[in-house]
């Protein structure tokens, strides 16, 4: 299910954000936090595993791609509970910003799965895994990641 | 998941010989942070060349892409090899993501490990 409702008024209930250090000791951090958020907003067990490995996926992408292995830069995830009452959907919005190299979005796609071998899914999994996914340029530097999944 | 950050459990659980199979136990997380650990004690097993090596993965709580690189590679090892690889007691964390990447079938995947040693 991809929708677009993005220009449509929504309402945001839950708003949590977090900083972490661009190192994989934290990914456990977002990881525990997005569950949370998700199991709390009321989503189904199946997706909120896809979810946190979407999560997981998307800042294991930022650590080794945008700051070039791990570091003490920031990234923020803010995990928020969405809701757009004129088209009764709600959902889980998840955005995460880093501050390093910035890449077209264009660019960014999953690799073919018919070829076995080793690395490059982490796109095709959080697409699979998420009703909506953009890729965005931040306004001086990085890149940022919105997703977003709904409930049934 | 709920542990505290510091006590996390090894991912490598134990090394055994049981007949003509190495059986690898892994454990807890797997992810950036400690796949090049389980990628190097693949490495170690190698030397060994075992006919046949199973991975008992029952205690995996989770496992992002870098986890399933390394078993591809293993995969990779195992043919080129002679080598039989096959996976036993996949979690449902870690069935997602084999499920998700539409991997499971060139995987030898068993239920428990008993079933992949009598194999």
């Amino acid at each position: 299910m991809k929708t677009n409702v993005k220009k449509q008024k929504s309402f945001t209930d839950t708003k949590i954000e977090l900083r972490i250090c661009a190192n994989p000791d934290y990914l456990r951090v977002a990881r525990t936090a997005t569950h949370d958020v998700a199991q709390v907003i009321g989503l189904k067990d199946n997706e909120i595993e896809k979810i946190t490995l979407a999560v997981v996926e998307a800042l294991t992408n930022v650590i080794r791609h945008s700051y070039g292995g791990p570091c003490d830069k920031p990234i923020i995830v803010k995990l928020n509970k969405i809701n757009y009452p004129d088209v009764k959907k709600a959902g889980l919005e998840i955005v995460i910003r880093d501050f390093g190299k910035q890449v077209d979005p264009e660019n960014i796609k999953g690799r073919d799965l018919d070829e076995c071998k080793p690395g490059g899914v982490g796109v095709h999994i959080i697409h699979t895994a998420m009703d909506e996914v953009e890729f965005t340029r931040g306004d001086d530097c990085g890149m940022q990641l919105r997703m977003v999944k709904y409930l049934d | 998941m709920r542990d505290d950050i510091n006590k996390l459990e090894p991912v490598i659980r134990a090394v055994k010989h049981e007949g003509r199979a190495i059986v690898l136990e892994l454990g807890g997380e797997i992810d950036m942070k400690c796949s090049a650990k389980v990628k190097n004690k693949f490495e170690e097993i190698y030397r060994d060349k075992p006919p046949v090596l199973v991975v008992d993965m029952t205690e995996v709580e989770f496992m992002d892409s870098s986890g399933l690189a390394t078993l591809v590679g293993v995969l990779k090892w195992c043919r080129i090899n002679g080598s039989e690889l096959r996976l036993a007691g996949l979690t449902k964390a870690v069935r997602n993501i084999f499920d998700i990447c539409r991997l499971e079938s060139i995987f030898q995947i068993y239920d428990s490990r008993a079933e992949a040693l009598s194999q």
